[in-house]
């Protein structure tokens, strides 16, 4: 069972900047920082989740994980290769590996074309196969996402929205990935359907050995389909670490937050909890904070985090975060076997909003 | 809260349907509840299932056609809403009752300005000049926790932020001192964080102006927090109606335990698998003969088929329409 841990995805540095034009002459006046230097890794078969706010750069880094933007900085090796410097060609051939499945299955299919001409395309564009074998393979695709075979003529319309997203993962299962990028692909399901697709995406991990970058702002499913979480915040990686560890010790003030925020259906603790409630929104990308980005709205600000940008660093084996606090309590603590996390107080004291 | 109060409003028996070019939809099918003064009741459901029809059926805010109202009576004040004039039902609209949607962008008008929005209603239900509405907008955004009211009120929609967007919604929907609100959605567009913000400031609005409250959610979360007590709709019925911790500690219908079964927690023990409601919530195109959940029920016999089950009450306050009875269940 203890087969070698291979990384399938190997992100460093990752820059992805918007250029922003103004003035009379259209000039570039500035940068949108959607995603400012991070860096993880993925294990091959693996889910990593990656959670933030919106705005905070999710969607883009998953596209830019996919060179489907040209990037800003960095370096993106998927399978060994550096995707950031392949040519045109060559990214064309790599493509078939990595796949994405996005939030909207409604505005991601041509409405216009057949079911099984949306699960086809990919076979159109990659492959020479005969019509008969291409068909064989939609088909195929269609048992493996639970949709009826007989609606493979039928246009996107008539389908529901878990169904549509069922489309979608078909399409993006045609050649065969390793990788898949999912963008927020329950978000706009229904709860009881949310629970369908979640499921199926879990099953076809398994049965074909898929890696994915499972893009949410849904901590309650990311934490049942994460194995890796990374919290996203102002383009920046701000913690990541095995599920368990980052919703059961959270070692950044933002998670900490962010996990508070969450309602529990449990009218017993949701009435009795304290509540970390951040105040204010989140600073524009074009003009981040100096300092630590988080320490606009962090409620155990210190002055060093206005001036000085955290360290990311690993505080415990596989749990990195990036925040002035875990390194005070470091140094405090001797050096074998100190755990961060007990060190660190939780925030009991809610914040007037 | 008081249980023999009398209430702000009472429903009966409300049927709405739409005659579409298809054929009809059966939205709202006989629904009956209360509100009692000062309570908060949290109604849910998945998306279709008569929500928000019910609520606009209320105020009678649908287009008619394709919207007709059937039969129903919807007393306020001392008036049934469905029979009253067309002015004075305009004058229950954001005066007696305010309403606050999901998505503030399209129920903020983009060309005005934000204060000229929470000084409408003012002036027109209240009567009050231009200057005292002014103090009150002012008044009122700084109730909801946005910071330079004075100035603010100068600025349009767009210049705000998501979570302040939806702040000012909740202070058109207070400017009257409305009896009651109703609340559509109001944090489902918005990010946790800013939620948790929101939900804390109708606790604080609760405790300081006292209003009884409707709020609509597909979150059961969000219901635990809030809510006195929860309306399960399904198939534009109410399936299940009880007090708050009745529901979550003994869920009667297959549907609301279901519901609270696939929802996973951020606390406490992790699930391996997540349970899931096989099947999609039904559109009504005829009036229910049958249980609406029966396809997806697991507990469904053949009784369910041959009628629809009757809202019974299984404790105090609480009731469920199901032939189902849910002590069979082992947990
Ligand atoms: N094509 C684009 N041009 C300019 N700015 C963009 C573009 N796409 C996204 N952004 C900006 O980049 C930031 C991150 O956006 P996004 O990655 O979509 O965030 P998330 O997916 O976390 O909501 C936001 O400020 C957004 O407005
Ligand atoms: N303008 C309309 N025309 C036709 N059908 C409608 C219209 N508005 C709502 N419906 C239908 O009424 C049913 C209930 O909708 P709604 O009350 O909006 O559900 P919810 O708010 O619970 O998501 C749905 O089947 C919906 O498709
Ligand atoms: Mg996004
Ligand atoms: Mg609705």
């Amino acid at each position: 069972m203890t087969a070698p841990r291979r990384n399938l995805v190997e992100v460093s540095d990752l820059k992805l900047h918007f250029p922003v034009y103004g003035g009379l002459l259209r000039r570039q006046v500035g940068n949108v920082k959607a995603v400012d230097g991070v860096s993880f890794d993925i294990i091959e078969g693996e889910t990593l989740g990656l959670v933030g706010e919106s705005g905070c750069g999710k969607s883009t880094c998953g596209r830019a994980v996919l060179r489907l933007y040209e990037l800003s900085g960095g370096a993106v090796r998927i399978d060994g290769e550096d995707i950031a410097t392949l040519s045109q060609e060559q990214l064309r051939r790599k493509r078939p590996t990595m796949q994405m499945v996005f939030q909207d299955p409604q505005a991601s299919l041509n409405p216009r074309m057949t079911v099984a001409a949306i699960i086809g395309e990919p076979l159109d564009e990659h492959t020479d196969w005969s019509r008969a074998r291409k068909l064989e393979r939609i088909y195929e695709l269609m048992d493996a996402v639970g949709l009826n075979r007989d609606f493979a003529n039928r246009y996107p319309h008539a389908f529901s929205g878990g169904q549509r997203q069922r489309i979608g993962i078909a399409r993006a299962l045609a050649l065969n990935p390793k990788f898949i990028v999912c963008d927020e692909p329950i978000a706009a399901l229904d709860v009881s359907i949310q629970a369908q697709v979640v499921n199926l995406l879990e099953e076809l991990q398994e049965r074909f050995g898929l890696t994915y970058l499972f893009i949410s702002h849904d901590l309650g499913m990311v934490r049942h389909i994460a194995d890796r979480v990374a919290v996203m915040y102002l383009g920046r990686i701000v913690e990541l670490a095995p599920v368990s560890a980052l919703y059961d010790t959270p070692l950044h003030p933002y998670t900490q937050a962010l996990l508070s925020a969450v309602p529990e259906p449990d009218p017993w603790t949701e009435t009795r909890k304290e509540r970390i409630v951040l105040k204010g929104d989140v600073p524009s990308p074009s003009n981040p904070p100096q300092g630590c980005n988080f320490c606009t709205r962090c409620p155990r600000v210190m002055d060093i985090c206005r001036r000085i940008d955290p360290p990311y660093r690993e505080h415990a084996p596989g749990h990195f975060a990036a925040c002035h606090l875990l390194d005070e309590t470091r140094t405090d603590q001797p050096k074998d076997g100190a755990r961060p996390e007990q060190d660190q107080p939780h925030i009991h004291q809610g914040e007037d909003a | 809260m008081a249980d023999g109060a009398l209430p702000v409003l009472d429903v009966k028996n409300l049927k709405t349907v739409f005659r579409t070019r298809a054929g009809d939809i059966h939205a709202v099918n006989s629904v009956s509840f209360d509100l009692k003064p000062g309570e908060l009741l949290g109604v849910v459901g998945e998306s279709g299932s008569g929500k928000s029809v019910t609520m606009m059926s209320l105020l009678r805010l649908l287009p008619m056609p394709p919207a007709e109202i059937l039969q129903g009576q919807v007393m306020l004040g001392g008036r049934d809403l469905l029979t009253t004039g067309e002015d004075d039902l305009r004058a229950v609209r954001g005066r007696e009752v305010g309403f606050i949607f999901q998505d503030p962008m399209t129920s903020l008008n983009p060309v005005f300005t934000v204060g000229f929005q929470i000084m409408e209603p003012l002036r027109r239900h209240m009567g009050m000049t231009r200057a005292q509405a002014r103090r009150r907008a002012a008044e009122l955004l700084q109730l909801v926790g946005i910071p330079d009211a004075e100035r603010r009120l100068k600025d349009y929609p767009h210049q705000f932020s998501g979570g302040m967007r939806q702040r000012v919604m909740i202070a058109i929907a207070l400017a009257c001192d409305p009896q009651v609100l109703i609340a559509d959605e109001p944090t489902t567009a918005l990010d946790v964080t800013i939620q948790a913000q929101i939900l804390e400031l109708v606790k604080e609005l609760r405790q300081k102006l006292g209003m009884a409250i409707i709020w609509i959610t597909h979150d059961l979360g969000v219901i635990a927090g809030i809510a006195d007590r929860v309306m399960v709709m399904y198939g534009g019925q109410v399936v299940e109606h009880g007090p708050v911790r009745e529901i979550f500690r003994n869920p009667a219908h297959p549907y609301t335990r279901a519901l609270l079964q696939t929802v996973p927690k951020v606390h406490g023990d992790r699930d391996d698998k997540l349970r899931v409601i096989e099947g999609q919530p039904p559109i009504m195109v005829t009036v229910p003969t049958a249980c609406p959940f029966r396809d997806r029920c697991a507990h469904a016999f053949d009784r369910c088929a041959r009628e629809n089950p009757a809202r019974r009450e299984i404790a105090p306050g609480h009731d469920v329409a199901c032939h189902w009875d849910h002590h069979e269940a082992a947990t």
